[in-house]
């Protein structure tokens, strides 16, 4: 099947030409950053995790959000789905790859990083991380390719392919859980010590992860003959429409838990986040932006009208993502940072190469994802799905 | 003061404050004679360290000569740089050592009373639970290390100290020795020629010098401390009823920082 | 698979590639240097081990130093002769050894091994 990567369009080339030019960009910015040392981040001593972690968060998302077309289609038989599975894997393995480089690129000693390995520590979390994210990425690979290659042969994929699909659902749960503990479980942060931590993480997790996934389907519909169906991205748009709301709703219940409780600890960092503390925040407008683009989501989302429109729908999941992104992928990880343990505001800001490394592995990511879709598409050309 | 410890340490001991090195120390001894005393040495007996600063006799003087002797003893450079410094122990204020504490009306001599914080080599500390191949571990005898040759550089255990005690090697610390205007800074880097430096990308912070308990020597702080101000600093084991910081928790209000946190802190303040 | 053919000639092609510097190199082995002794090194007579472990496995024993030293606290080494060695790259090793690079580099650099001990470990000041 690989080999329907092969051949493509011109367009397809382009893109994919366009991504390695971004990876190497990437790839030298990282040289650089191995070389110094991770100083030429904006990260301190006070907010010693920043872009990086909060970008392998936001991605651990994308990737169990995959399995709200998994769900469905096999717990509840709903049988549209089925067509677009595969869409829903592949970009699990895409994000989980993205993860494992955010990882990679936050290493201060990348050399040594087998330690988790030669010497596991069953206490830590970022241990477990890495074992469920690995185990995920692997799932979604044999089952992807294994579908498709049945679907090409036009038989029904074995019997084991399905009991790993079944493992792969609570699995898509325990890869965010997992990673929420990564945060939930600290002593000190009051930003992330919330149980409802893992609620919210699979809440966005089930908001942006479909609602790309509609993006990507539309795109796909857009430059290729294999369309994956009016009624599958309405579905689509329902779910997204169901976990945003619940979403913001957890965002309330932080903010009425830390405001009506009046603990200093817990309004601080939602204090600085949003700008309230009367010094200025570097990261307020973001994060009202990120209230912002919630909103318009909201809206979009709820009024059916807008919801069953597929260019509205696609602006409402666009919103999704900006928001959940900022949320998730900055507001998380550095709320926690700040204040620091002192009491003290000490800022945190990515520099351009910490950026640009991120794009290199952003681009890493939609490179796979696009090799991926490729053989999909190909494939759903060739049987005339 | 000082430590109630066993013959040999005390010879030990002896020699390492004449300045011979923990070499010297041990060709005192003819051979097998030191395998026989090492064995009483005392790593798997559960032992407790622990530290008590007394915040009334410790004064500006009192604190720089600590933060220099720790930070002089283990090469810790001064960077010039807030977002990448690296320190072991440090002087902060009041409202900023106990910030769940602090009130408006705190008097004076505290308001303005100078802490020294370090690492407080807590007895359940999350910064352990948290490191994924266990560079940052408890020894038996409670102080939490560092192994600086396994740290991967993940930075969880930062995340996860409540205290801010752990510093991360942003860059490489040895850039001291090029760059001009840092070199001025730091007179004579590595100041301790018998102990290493770091690299780029691992976690440092304060290790109870470890590797002067081992030669029956005082934490360097405390030792420099007492040199200005008997018992300033004492620093003995907790799991031993009459030692001496026993005997001055029982006669001493202290506290601890974020003592509800749960991770049990073995730093403990005279307020 | 259509074209597995072309795949594997890819493959051999991409490991021989990875492998040329090993082959350029094959056939140019000079002569392996020796590490010279100082005087207090010749004097001792006698390292923690025999001469052919140590220059064998002389990391074997660092690691096991530096592991038990920094994460057992066990500091102190009997060697076979019954003598007692504090151990310590840095104040044993190259307390005999402080030329480093007649010592140390010249055989490494050889075998093209770069270790990062001196990253962190201070080296010897050697007189020039
Ligand atoms: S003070 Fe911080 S670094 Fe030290 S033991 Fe406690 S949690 Fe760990
Ligand atoms: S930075 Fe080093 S010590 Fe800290 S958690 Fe990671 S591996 Fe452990
Ligand atoms: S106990 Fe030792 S390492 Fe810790 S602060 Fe004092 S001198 Fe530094």
């Amino acid at each position: 099947m690989l080999e329907t990567a092969l051949k493509g369009r011109q367009g397809y080339w382009g893109l994919l030409i366009f991504l390695l030019a971004l990876m190497g960009v990437g790839f030298v910015s990282y040289l650089y950053q191995f070389s110094e040392g991770l100083r030429i981040t904006g990260m301190s001593r006070d907010v010693s995790w920043g872009f990086y972690i909060g970008q392998l968060t936001y991605f651990v998302g994308i990737a169990a959000g995959g399995v709200m077309v998994v769900l469905p289609c096999y717990l509840h038989d709903y049988k549209a789905f089925g067509r677009i599975t595969i869409l829903g894997e592949f970009l699990a393995v895409a994000s989980v790859v993205m993860c494992g480089l955010f990882v990679i690129v936050d290493l201060g000693n990348l050399p040594r990083m087998l330690n988790i390995m030669i010497y596991p520590n069953p206490t830590s979390i970022l241990f477990w991380d890495m074992i469920v994210l690995n185990v995920y990425m692997l799932l979604n690979i044999i089952i992807g390719w294994n579908v498709l290659s049945a679907e090409r042969k036009g038989v029904h994929y074995q019997k084991w392919v399905k009991v790993l699909i079944y493992i792969s659902i609570p699995w898509a749960f325990s890869i965010h859980t997992v990673t929420a503990f990564l945060y939930a479980g600290i002593p000190g942060r009051h930003y992330w010590l919330t149980a409802i931590m893992a609620a919210r993480f699979l809440s966005s997790a089930f908001a942006s992860g479909p609602a790309l996934l509609i993006l990507l389907c539309l795109i796909v519909r857009k430059v290729s003959n294999f369309d994956p169906g009016k009624e599958q991205i309405r579905t689509l748009g329902g779910i997204v429409a169901y976990a945003f709301i619940l979403n913001m709703f957890f965002l309330l219940l932080e903010l009425f838990t830390a405001f009506y409780s009046q603990i200093p600890g817990h309004m601080h960092s939602f204090d600085y986040l949003f700008g309230l503390e009367g010094h200025g925040s570097v990261l307020a407008p973001w994060m009202w932006a990120s209230i912002g683009f919630a909103v318009v989501a909201l809206v979009l989302l709820i009024v059916p009208a807008t919801r069953r429109r597929e260019d509205t729908l696609a602006v409402g999941c666009a919103a999704v993502i900006a928001s959940t992104w900022i949320d998730k992928g900055f507001g998380l990880v550095i709320g926690g940072f700040i204040p620091n343990p002192f009491g003290r505001v000490f800022e945190y800001w990515p520099t351009t190469p910490e950026v640009l490394i991120s794009v290199g592995v952003w681009a890493t990511g939609f490179f796979i994802l696009t090799v991926l879709y490729k053989i999909v598409i190909s494939v759903k050309e060739e049987v005339g799905a | 003061m000082g430590l109630d410890r066993r013959e040999f340490l005390k010879v030990a001991g002896l020699a390492g404050l004449l300045g011979l090195g923990g070499k010297a120390a041990i060709d005192m001894f003819a051979p097998g004679e030191l395998e026989a005393s090492m064995e009483t040495i005392p790593l798997t007996e559960g032992k407790r360290w622990a530290m008590v600063i007394d915040v009334h006799k410790i004064d500006e003087t009192i604190i720089k000569k600590c933060v220099e002797a720790c930070h002089r003893e283990h090469n810790v450079p001064d960077l010039a740089s807030k977002k990448e410094e690296i320190k072991w122990i440090w002087k902060e204020d009041y409202e900023h050592s106990f910030p769940e504490r602090h009130h408006e009306y705190v008097g004076e001599d505290v308001e303005h009373g100078s802490f020294l914080l370090l690492c407080n080599h807590c007895s359940n500390p999350p910064c352990c639970r948290v490191c994924p191949t266990k560079a940052t571990w408890q020894r038996e005898d409670g102080i939490v290390m560092m192994d600086q040759h396994r740290c991967i550089g993940c930075r969880f255990c930062m995340a996860a100290c409540p205290f801010g005690a752990r510093s991360f090697n942003w860059g490489d610390p040895r850039r001291v020795l090029e760059d001009e205007k840092l070199k001025e800074l730091n007179p004579g880097y590595p100041t301790n020629q018998d102990y290493p430096t770091r690299s780029k990308g691992v976690v440092e912070k304060c290790t109870f010098c470890a590797e002067r308990l081992a030669k029956g020597q005082l934490p360097a702080c405390v030792e420099a401390a007492n040199t200005v101000k008997k018992d300033a600093l004492v620093f003995g084991d907790l799991d031993e009823p009459d030692s001496n910081v026993r005997a001055v928790l029982r006669n001493h209000y202290t506290i601890r920082r974020k003592p509800e946190l749960g991770t049990n802190p073995n730093v403990f303040y005279i307020v | 698979m259509y074209d597995g053919g072309k795949i594997i000639t890819g493959l051999i092609i991409g490991i021989g590639l990875l492998m040329a510097p090993f082959f350029y190199n094959a056939g140019k082995a000079a002569k392996a240097p020796e590490p010279e002794l100082t005087a207090k090194a010749k004097e001792a007579k006698q390292c923690v081990m025999e001469k052919a472990y140590m220059t064998s496995s002389h990391f074997s024993l660092l690691d096991d130093w530096r592991n038990t030293v920094v994460r057992d606290g066990e500091r102190y080494y009997t060697a076979k002769s019954g003598k007692v060695f504090y151990k310590s790259l840095q104040m044993t090793c190259l307390d005999c050894h402080s030329n480093k690079s007649k010592f140390c580099d010249q055989c490494h650099d050889y075998v093209g091994v770069d270790p990062y001990c001196w990253d962190c470990h201070i080296e010897p000041k050697e007189k020039k």
